[in-house]
Protein backbone atom coordinates (compact mmCIF):
# COMPACT_ATOMS: atom_id res chain seq x y z
CA UNK A 1 0.00 0.00 0.00
CA UNK A 2 0.77 3.13 -0.61
CA UNK A 3 0.39 5.17 2.40
CA UNK A 4 3.03 3.92 4.83
CA UNK A 5 1.80 3.82 8.39
CA UNK A 6 2.21 6.39 11.15
CA UNK A 7 3.66 6.81 14.76
CA UNK A 8 1.67 7.62 17.26
CA UNK A 9 3.11 11.27 17.30
CA UNK A 10 1.98 12.08 14.32
CA UNK A 11 -1.61 10.90 14.95
CA UNK A 12 -1.15 12.75 18.45
CA UNK A 13 -0.37 15.77 16.66
CA UNK A 14 -2.12 15.80 13.82
CA UNK A 15 -5.32 13.58 13.89
CA UNK A 16 -6.89 15.53 17.08
CA UNK A 17 -6.57 19.26 15.57
CA UNK A 18 -8.69 17.96 12.91
CA UNK A 19 -6.01 17.44 10.10
CA UNK A 20 -8.15 15.90 7.21
CA UNK A 21 -4.83 13.86 5.83
CA UNK A 22 -4.50 12.72 9.71
CA UNK A 23 -8.15 11.76 9.76
CA UNK A 24 -8.32 9.84 6.33
CA UNK A 25 -4.89 7.72 7.49
CA UNK A 26 -6.23 6.95 10.74
CA UNK A 27 -9.25 5.65 9.04
CA UNK A 28 -7.69 3.30 6.90
CA UNK A 29 -5.64 2.16 9.54
CA UNK A 30 -8.20 1.12 11.71
CA UNK A 31 -10.34 -0.11 8.69
CA UNK A 32 -7.50 -2.40 7.18
CA UNK A 33 -6.31 -3.28 11.17
CA UNK A 34 -3.05 -1.69 10.38
CA UNK A 35 0.40 -2.01 12.34
CA UNK A 36 -0.39 1.96 13.34
CA UNK A 37 -4.14 1.18 13.99
CA UNK A 38 -3.08 0.45 17.79
CA UNK A 39 -1.72 4.28 17.76
CA UNK A 40 -4.56 5.63 16.35
CA UNK A 41 -6.80 4.11 19.16
CA UNK A 42 -4.37 5.16 21.52
CA UNK A 43 -4.23 8.51 20.12
CA UNK A 44 -8.00 8.80 20.59
CA UNK A 45 -8.75 7.01 24.05
CA UNK A 46 -10.61 9.52 26.19
CA UNK A 47 -11.94 11.35 22.96
CA UNK A 48 -14.63 10.05 22.20
CA UNK A 49 -18.57 10.02 23.09
CA UNK A 50 -18.84 13.86 22.48
CA UNK A 51 -20.42 13.38 18.94
CA UNK A 52 -24.49 12.54 18.11
CA UNK A 53 -24.59 9.80 16.03
CA UNK A 54 -27.24 9.38 13.79
CA UNK A 55 -27.86 6.38 11.79
CA UNK A 56 -29.32 6.05 8.55
CA UNK A 57 -30.64 3.10 7.16
CA UNK A 58 -33.65 1.46 4.41
CA UNK A 59 -34.02 -0.51 1.33
CA UNK A 60 -32.44 0.15 -1.89
CA UNK A 61 -33.37 3.29 -3.71
CA UNK A 62 -35.15 4.97 -0.59
CA UNK A 63 -33.43 7.95 -0.75
CA UNK A 64 -30.88 7.50 1.81
CA UNK A 65 -27.68 8.99 0.70
CA UNK A 66 -30.13 12.20 -0.62
CA UNK A 67 -31.34 12.31 2.70
CA UNK A 68 -28.08 12.52 4.56
CA UNK A 69 -26.75 15.27 1.67
CA UNK A 70 -30.27 17.37 2.95
CA UNK A 71 -29.55 16.60 7.09
CA UNK A 72 -25.75 17.68 6.15
CA UNK A 73 -26.75 20.77 4.69
CA UNK A 74 -29.49 21.43 7.72
CA UNK A 75 -26.42 20.98 10.08
CA UNK A 76 -23.97 23.04 8.61
CA UNK A 77 -26.70 25.49 8.82
CA UNK A 78 -26.28 25.16 12.38
CA UNK A 79 -22.89 25.40 11.88
CA UNK A 80 -21.29 22.24 13.29
CA UNK A 81 -18.76 19.68 11.71
CA UNK A 82 -20.44 16.78 10.49
CA UNK A 83 -18.50 13.23 9.44
CA UNK A 84 -20.44 10.84 7.40
CA UNK A 85 -19.66 7.41 7.49
CA UNK A 86 -21.48 5.63 3.62
CA UNK A 87 -21.25 2.06 3.59
CA UNK A 88 -21.99 0.18 0.87
CA UNK A 89 -21.46 -3.35 -0.46
CA UNK A 90 -18.61 -5.08 -1.52
CA UNK A 91 -19.01 -8.12 -4.59
CA UNK A 92 -18.97 -11.62 -2.90
CA UNK A 93 -16.86 -12.68 -6.19
CA UNK A 94 -14.46 -10.04 -6.46
CA UNK A 95 -13.97 -7.97 -3.27
CA UNK A 96 -14.06 -5.11 -5.11
CA UNK A 97 -17.26 -2.25 -4.60
CA UNK A 98 -18.06 0.92 -6.34
CA UNK A 99 -19.07 3.59 -3.55
CA UNK A 100 -21.24 5.57 -5.29
CA UNK A 101 -23.03 7.36 -2.10
CA UNK A 102 -21.04 10.61 -2.13
CA UNK A 103 -22.61 10.84 -5.96
CA UNK A 104 -25.21 12.62 -4.01
CA UNK A 105 -23.36 14.78 -1.97
CA UNK A 106 -21.08 16.39 -3.99
CA UNK A 107 -22.96 20.28 -2.87
CA UNK A 108 -20.47 19.24 0.26
CA UNK A 109 -17.39 18.26 -1.97
CA UNK A 110 -15.90 22.04 -0.86
CA UNK A 111 -17.01 22.52 2.41
CA UNK A 112 -13.98 21.81 5.25
CA UNK A 113 -16.70 21.40 8.04
CA UNK A 114 -17.90 18.38 6.41
CA UNK A 115 -16.05 14.83 5.78
CA UNK A 116 -17.38 11.85 3.75
CA UNK A 117 -15.78 8.63 3.94
CA UNK A 118 -17.19 5.26 1.94
CA UNK A 119 -16.74 2.09 3.23
CA UNK A 120 -16.95 -1.09 1.93
CA UNK A 121 -18.77 -4.09 3.76
CA UNK A 122 -16.08 -6.24 2.89
CA UNK A 123 -17.96 -9.39 3.24
CA UNK A 124 -19.38 -7.93 6.94
CA UNK A 125 -23.36 -8.28 7.26
CA UNK A 126 -24.91 -6.91 8.82
CA UNK A 127 -25.73 -3.68 6.97
CA UNK A 128 -22.08 -1.82 7.76
CA UNK A 129 -18.57 -3.02 8.06
CA UNK A 130 -16.64 -4.42 10.38
CA UNK A 131 -14.82 -1.47 11.15
CA UNK A 132 -17.53 0.69 10.83
CA UNK A 133 -17.78 1.38 14.72
CA UNK A 134 -14.12 2.64 14.99
CA UNK A 135 -14.13 4.87 12.18
CA UNK A 136 -17.15 6.40 13.69
CA UNK A 137 -14.73 6.82 16.70
CA UNK A 138 -11.72 8.03 14.95
CA UNK A 139 -14.30 10.93 13.83
CA UNK A 140 -15.81 11.52 16.75
CA UNK A 141 -12.17 11.86 18.38
CA UNK A 142 -11.50 14.14 15.41
CA UNK A 143 -13.62 17.04 16.32
CA UNK A 144 -16.94 16.07 14.19
CA UNK A 145 -19.80 17.64 16.07
CA UNK A 146 -22.64 15.34 14.53
CA UNK A 147 -21.84 12.01 12.62
CA UNK A 148 -23.95 10.12 9.77
CA UNK A 149 -23.81 6.30 9.34
CA UNK A 150 -25.37 5.52 6.45
CA UNK A 151 -26.14 1.82 6.14
CA UNK A 152 -26.09 -0.44 3.10
CA UNK A 153 -29.23 -0.94 1.24
CA UNK A 154 -30.97 -3.34 3.75
CA UNK A 155 -33.45 -5.98 3.94
CA UNK A 156 -34.97 -6.93 6.72
CA UNK A 157 -32.28 -8.29 9.41
CA UNK A 158 -29.34 -5.57 8.97
CA UNK A 159 -30.03 -4.35 12.20
CA UNK A 160 -26.43 -3.47 13.17
CA UNK A 161 -27.03 0.15 13.20
CA UNK A 162 -28.91 0.36 16.34
CA UNK A 163 -25.80 -0.64 18.24
CA UNK A 164 -23.39 1.96 17.25
CA UNK A 165 -26.40 4.97 16.38
CA UNK A 166 -27.53 6.93 19.00
CA UNK A 167 -30.89 7.70 16.82
CA UNK A 168 -31.89 5.40 14.09
CA UNK A 169 -33.73 6.77 11.05
CA UNK A 170 -35.12 4.40 8.84
CA UNK A 171 -36.15 5.68 5.44
CA UNK A 172 -39.08 4.02 3.41
CA UNK A 173 -40.11 5.02 -0.22
CA UNK A 174 -43.87 5.10 -0.93
CA UNK A 175 -45.35 3.05 -3.55
CA UNK A 176 -43.50 -0.03 -2.21
CA UNK A 177 -46.38 -1.55 -0.31
CA UNK A 178 -45.40 -5.11 -0.09
CA UNK A 179 -41.99 -4.08 0.99
CA UNK A 180 -43.64 -1.86 4.23
CA UNK A 181 -45.34 -5.42 4.91
CA UNK A 182 -41.97 -7.37 4.91
CA UNK A 183 -40.03 -5.29 7.33
CA UNK A 184 -42.75 -4.25 9.76
CA UNK A 185 -41.02 -6.96 11.51
CA UNK A 186 -37.55 -6.65 11.18
CA UNK A 187 -36.05 -3.24 10.81
CA UNK A 188 -38.71 -0.96 11.53
CA UNK A 189 -38.78 -2.30 14.81
CA UNK A 190 -35.04 -0.35 15.70
CA UNK A 191 -36.37 2.99 14.24
CA UNK A 192 -36.49 5.40 16.67
CA UNK A 193 -37.91 7.84 13.56
CA UNK A 194 -39.30 6.92 10.61
CA UNK A 195 -39.02 8.54 7.28
CA UNK A 196 -41.48 8.63 4.62
CA UNK A 197 -39.18 9.90 1.48
CA UNK A 198 -40.16 11.15 -1.39
CA UNK A 199 -43.26 11.92 -0.13
CA UNK A 200 -44.21 14.31 -2.87
CA UNK A 201 -44.54 11.02 -4.65
CA UNK A 202 -48.46 9.59 -4.81
CA UNK A 203 -48.50 7.13 -2.51
CA UNK A 204 -46.94 8.74 0.23
CA UNK A 205 -50.11 9.02 1.72
CA UNK A 206 -50.85 5.64 2.14
CA UNK A 207 -47.19 4.43 2.76
CA UNK A 208 -47.61 7.00 6.10
CA UNK A 209 -50.69 5.70 6.91
CA UNK A 210 -49.37 2.22 7.38
CA UNK A 211 -46.51 3.20 8.86
CA UNK A 212 -48.55 4.80 11.28
CA UNK A 213 -50.41 1.62 11.72
CA UNK A 214 -47.57 -0.26 12.06
CA UNK A 215 -46.38 2.33 14.47
CA UNK A 216 -48.88 2.25 16.86
CA UNK A 217 -48.38 2.19 20.52
CA UNK A 218 -44.66 1.64 19.69
CA UNK A 219 -43.00 2.85 22.38
CA UNK A 220 -39.44 2.37 23.79
CA UNK A 221 -38.12 4.17 26.41
CA UNK A 222 -41.32 6.06 26.82
CA UNK A 223 -40.19 7.58 23.23
CA UNK A 224 -42.99 7.40 20.80
CA UNK A 225 -42.00 6.58 17.49
CA UNK A 226 -42.63 9.61 15.30
CA UNK A 227 -43.33 9.04 11.37
CA UNK A 228 -41.88 12.39 9.20
CA UNK A 229 -42.25 13.49 5.38
CA UNK A 230 -39.23 14.02 3.46
CA UNK A 231 -38.22 15.35 0.47
CA UNK A 232 -34.88 14.69 -0.04
CA UNK A 233 -34.15 16.39 -3.45
CA UNK A 234 -35.46 20.14 -2.61
CA UNK A 235 -35.35 19.61 1.42
CA UNK A 236 -38.37 19.52 2.54
CA UNK A 237 -39.23 18.44 6.07
CA UNK A 238 -35.60 17.53 6.80
CA UNK A 239 -35.42 20.94 9.27
CA UNK A 240 -37.78 18.76 11.21
CA UNK A 241 -36.38 15.94 10.91
CA UNK A 242 -32.86 17.07 12.24
CA UNK A 243 -34.97 19.04 15.28
CA UNK A 244 -36.44 15.75 15.68
CA UNK A 245 -33.41 13.80 16.15
CA UNK A 246 -31.85 16.72 18.45
CA UNK A 247 -35.02 16.01 20.33
CA UNK A 248 -33.90 12.06 20.85
CA UNK A 249 -30.57 12.67 20.98
CA UNK A 250 -30.90 15.31 24.31
CA UNK A 251 -33.03 12.38 26.45
CA UNK A 252 -29.92 10.46 26.09
CA UNK A 253 -27.93 10.79 29.56
CA UNK A 254 -24.50 11.55 28.57
CA UNK A 255 -23.09 8.27 31.18
CA UNK A 256 -25.12 6.60 28.90
CA UNK A 257 -22.55 7.17 26.07
CA UNK A 258 -19.80 6.19 27.95
CA UNK A 259 -21.25 3.01 28.53
CA UNK A 260 -22.49 2.60 25.26
CA UNK A 261 -19.29 2.80 24.07
CA UNK A 262 -18.20 -0.10 25.99
CA UNK A 263 -21.27 -1.96 25.35
CA UNK A 264 -20.22 -1.63 21.36
CA UNK A 265 -16.49 -2.63 22.32
CA UNK A 266 -18.37 -5.73 23.64
CA UNK A 267 -19.97 -6.96 21.22
CA UNK A 268 -17.44 -5.90 18.44
CA UNK A 269 -15.00 -8.06 20.42
CA UNK A 270 -17.65 -10.82 20.48
CA UNK A 271 -18.01 -10.23 16.33
CA UNK A 272 -13.71 -10.26 15.96
CA UNK A 273 -14.16 -13.36 17.82
CA UNK A 274 -16.12 -15.30 16.37
CA UNK A 275 -14.61 -14.74 12.98
CA UNK A 276 -11.70 -15.77 14.25
CA UNK A 277 -13.08 -19.10 15.56
CA UNK A 278 -14.75 -19.19 12.09
CA UNK A 279 -11.93 -18.64 10.05
CA UNK A 280 -9.81 -21.14 12.45
CA UNK A 281 -12.39 -24.08 11.95
CA UNK A 282 -12.74 -23.14 8.57
CA UNK A 283 -9.35 -23.75 7.85
CA UNK A 284 -9.00 -26.89 10.05
CA UNK A 285 -8.12 -29.97 8.36
CA UNK A 286 -6.68 -33.54 8.71
CA UNK A 287 -8.73 -36.51 10.46
CA UNK A 288 -10.12 -34.87 13.75
CA UNK A 289 -12.10 -32.70 12.19
CA UNK A 290 -13.51 -34.81 9.29
CA UNK A 291 -14.06 -37.24 11.90
CA UNK A 292 -16.23 -34.56 13.51
CA UNK A 293 -17.73 -33.96 10.11
CA UNK A 294 -18.21 -37.70 9.52
CA UNK A 295 -19.87 -38.47 12.98
CA UNK A 296 -22.24 -35.25 12.35
CA UNK A 297 -23.07 -37.00 8.79
CA UNK A 298 -24.14 -40.74 9.96
CA UNK A 299 -26.25 -39.10 12.90
CA UNK A 300 -23.77 -40.19 15.46
CA UNK A 301 -22.89 -36.09 17.45
CA UNK A 302 -25.51 -33.39 17.09
CA UNK A 303 -25.19 -30.53 15.05
CA UNK A 304 -24.07 -28.27 18.37
CA UNK A 305 -21.69 -30.60 20.14
CA UNK A 306 -19.83 -31.25 16.77
CA UNK A 307 -19.35 -27.25 16.05
CA UNK A 308 -18.38 -27.29 20.42
CA UNK A 309 -15.58 -29.54 19.65
CA UNK A 310 -14.36 -27.92 16.31
CA UNK A 311 -14.19 -24.81 17.96
CA UNK A 312 -11.96 -25.88 20.49
CA UNK A 313 -9.82 -27.61 17.92
CA UNK A 314 -9.32 -24.33 16.34
CA UNK A 315 -9.10 -22.32 19.36
CA UNK A 316 -6.23 -24.79 20.94
CA UNK A 317 -4.10 -24.70 17.22
CA UNK A 318 -4.72 -21.09 16.23
CA UNK A 319 -2.22 -21.38 13.40
CA UNK A 320 -4.58 -23.84 11.57
CA UNK A 321 -6.60 -20.96 10.39
CA UNK A 322 -6.24 -17.75 8.24
CA UNK A 323 -5.97 -14.57 10.08
CA UNK A 324 -9.76 -12.56 8.90
CA UNK A 325 -8.11 -9.14 9.10
CA UNK B 1 -3.02 -34.06 14.48
CA UNK B 2 -2.45 -32.97 11.13
CA UNK B 3 -3.38 -29.53 9.79
CA UNK B 4 -2.26 -27.30 7.39
CA UNK B 5 -2.89 -23.81 6.52
CA UNK B 6 -4.79 -22.90 3.68
CA UNK B 7 -4.89 -18.79 3.92
CA UNK B 8 -8.31 -18.74 1.52
CA UNK B 9 -10.54 -20.94 -1.12
CA UNK B 10 -9.56 -19.89 -4.22
CA UNK B 11 -13.72 -19.01 -5.49
CA UNK B 12 -12.94 -16.84 -2.07
CA UNK B 13 -12.11 -13.04 -2.57
CA UNK B 14 -9.72 -11.43 -0.33
CA UNK B 15 -11.54 -9.10 2.07
CA UNK B 16 -9.87 -7.04 4.37
CA UNK B 17 -7.87 -4.54 2.32
CA UNK B 18 -8.19 -3.09 -1.17
CA UNK B 19 -6.92 -0.81 -3.34
CA UNK B 20 -9.00 2.25 -3.28
CA UNK B 21 -9.46 4.05 -6.41
CA UNK B 22 -11.34 7.26 -7.26
CA UNK B 23 -12.53 7.72 -10.37
CA UNK B 24 -13.86 11.58 -11.58
CA UNK B 25 -15.36 13.49 -14.49
CA UNK B 26 -14.35 17.32 -14.54
CA UNK B 27 -17.48 19.12 -14.37
CA UNK B 28 -17.76 20.46 -17.55
CA UNK B 29 -17.48 17.18 -19.39
CA UNK B 30 -20.76 14.83 -19.38
CA UNK B 31 -19.33 11.97 -21.50
CA UNK B 32 -19.84 9.31 -18.70
CA UNK B 33 -20.51 5.86 -20.21
CA UNK B 34 -17.02 4.98 -20.44
CA UNK B 35 -15.62 5.77 -16.52
CA UNK B 36 -18.88 3.81 -15.76
CA UNK B 37 -18.07 0.94 -17.27
CA UNK B 38 -13.92 1.33 -16.27
CA UNK B 39 -15.93 1.65 -12.48
CA UNK B 40 -17.46 -1.85 -13.52
CA UNK B 41 -14.50 -3.38 -14.44
CA UNK B 42 -12.04 -1.87 -11.40
CA UNK B 43 -14.89 -3.58 -9.09
CA UNK B 44 -14.26 -6.99 -11.09
CA UNK B 45 -10.62 -6.42 -10.51
CA UNK B 46 -11.29 -6.30 -6.96
CA UNK B 47 -11.02 -2.54 -6.42
CA UNK B 48 -12.91 -0.22 -3.83
CA UNK B 49 -14.01 2.14 -6.65
CA UNK B 50 -15.12 5.85 -5.33
CA UNK B 51 -17.29 6.76 -7.65
CA UNK B 52 -17.95 10.59 -7.66
CA UNK B 53 -19.15 12.27 -11.05
CA UNK B 54 -18.02 15.94 -12.29
CA UNK B 55 -16.05 17.52 -9.67
CA UNK B 56 -14.48 20.69 -9.89
CA UNK B 57 -10.37 20.08 -9.33
CA UNK B 58 -10.60 20.67 -5.67
CA UNK B 59 -13.72 18.54 -5.34
CA UNK B 60 -11.35 15.73 -6.46
CA UNK B 61 -8.70 16.57 -4.20
CA UNK B 62 -11.19 16.74 -0.92
CA UNK B 63 -12.53 13.51 -2.13
CA UNK B 64 -9.06 11.75 -2.16
CA UNK B 65 -8.31 13.32 0.77
CA UNK B 66 -11.26 12.12 2.32
CA UNK B 67 -11.45 8.46 1.08
CA UNK B 68 -7.28 7.96 1.58
CA UNK B 69 -7.07 6.55 -2.54
CA UNK B 70 -3.68 5.49 -3.57
CA UNK B 71 -5.42 5.91 -7.64
CA UNK B 72 -6.89 8.99 -9.36
CA UNK B 73 -8.25 8.26 -12.32
CA UNK B 74 -9.94 11.21 -14.50
CA UNK B 75 -12.01 10.83 -17.26
CA UNK B 76 -12.20 13.44 -19.39
CA UNK B 77 -13.34 13.97 -23.38
CA UNK B 78 -14.64 17.51 -23.73
CA UNK B 79 -11.06 18.98 -23.82
CA UNK B 80 -10.06 21.18 -21.20
CA UNK B 81 -7.85 19.08 -19.44
CA UNK B 82 -4.86 20.78 -19.01
CA UNK B 83 -5.85 23.15 -16.42
CA UNK B 84 -7.48 20.28 -14.88
CA UNK B 85 -4.72 18.54 -14.34
CA UNK B 86 -2.31 21.14 -13.86
CA UNK B 87 -4.93 22.20 -10.72
CA UNK B 88 -4.74 18.52 -9.54
CA UNK B 89 -0.80 18.09 -9.17
CA UNK B 90 -0.85 21.06 -7.39
CA UNK B 91 -3.98 20.07 -5.06
CA UNK B 92 -2.07 16.98 -4.29
CA UNK B 93 1.47 18.25 -3.66
CA UNK B 94 -0.22 20.75 -1.44
CA UNK B 95 -1.84 17.86 0.79
CA UNK B 96 1.52 15.88 1.00
CA UNK B 97 -0.16 13.26 -1.49
CA UNK B 98 2.73 13.19 -3.77
CA UNK B 99 2.30 9.23 -3.41
CA UNK B 100 -1.60 9.09 -4.81
CA UNK B 101 -1.18 8.32 -8.53
CA UNK B 102 -2.53 10.26 -11.31
CA UNK B 103 -3.84 8.46 -14.07
CA UNK B 104 -6.28 10.04 -17.40
CA UNK B 105 -8.32 8.73 -19.39
CA UNK B 106 -10.87 9.84 -22.50
CA UNK B 107 -9.89 11.25 -25.33
CA UNK B 108 -6.34 13.56 -24.42
CA UNK B 109 -4.28 14.15 -27.91
CA UNK B 110 -0.67 12.45 -28.10
CA UNK B 111 1.18 16.11 -27.61
CA UNK B 112 -1.14 17.05 -24.12
CA UNK B 113 0.16 13.24 -23.01
CA UNK B 114 3.69 13.48 -23.59
CA UNK B 115 3.43 17.14 -21.29
CA UNK B 116 0.97 14.96 -19.11
CA UNK B 117 3.81 12.67 -18.73
CA UNK B 118 6.42 15.31 -17.98
CA UNK B 119 4.24 16.54 -15.31
CA UNK B 120 4.22 13.25 -13.36
CA UNK B 121 0.65 11.81 -14.64
CA UNK B 122 1.30 7.77 -14.48
CA UNK B 123 -0.71 6.84 -17.79
CA UNK B 124 -3.02 7.85 -19.92
CA UNK B 125 -5.43 5.61 -21.41
CA UNK B 126 -6.87 6.89 -24.66
CA UNK B 127 -9.56 5.12 -27.29
CA UNK B 128 -7.70 1.82 -28.41
CA UNK B 129 -6.78 0.81 -24.76
CA UNK B 130 -8.75 -1.51 -22.55
CA UNK B 131 -10.06 -1.02 -18.91
CA UNK B 132 -7.63 -3.97 -18.16
CA UNK B 133 -4.25 -2.17 -19.55
CA UNK B 134 -5.09 0.23 -16.46
CA UNK B 135 -6.13 -3.01 -14.23
CA UNK B 136 -2.56 -3.97 -15.07
CA UNK B 137 -0.83 -0.80 -14.82
CA UNK B 138 -2.45 -0.47 -10.88
CA UNK B 139 -1.78 -4.00 -9.65
CA UNK B 140 1.78 -3.61 -10.78
CA UNK B 141 1.92 -0.44 -8.53
CA UNK B 142 0.06 -2.13 -5.41
CA UNK B 143 -0.39 -5.55 -6.05
CA UNK B 144 -3.79 -7.25 -6.03
CA UNK B 145 -4.84 -10.30 -7.19
CA UNK B 146 -3.67 -11.42 -10.97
Amino acid sequence: MAAQARNADYYRDNLLSGNRVALARAITAVENDRADAAAVLQTIYGQVGRAQLIGITGAPGAGKSTLVNAVVRELRGQDRKVGVVAVDPSSPFSGGAILGDRIRMSEHGNDDGVFVRSLASRGHLGGLSRAAARVVDVMDAAGMDAIIVETVGTGQSEVEIMEIAQTVVVVCAPGLGDEIQAVKAGILEIADILVVNKADMPLADRTERQLRDAMRARRRDGWEVPVMRTVATTGDGTADLVAKAAEHFARLPAAARVHAARGRMHKLLAATAAEQVRAGVQGLRGEAVDALCEAVLRGEMDYAEAARRAARLAVADPGSGHDPG
Amino acid sequence: MNTEVQTTTPEAPKLGEAVRVLLAKPTHDCHDRGVRLVARKFRDAGFEVIFSNFLLPSEIINTAVEEDVQVIGVSTSAGGHMPVFEDLIAGLKENGLEDVILIGGGVIPADDEAVLKDWGVKAVFGPGTTAEDAIDLIRAEFGGPA
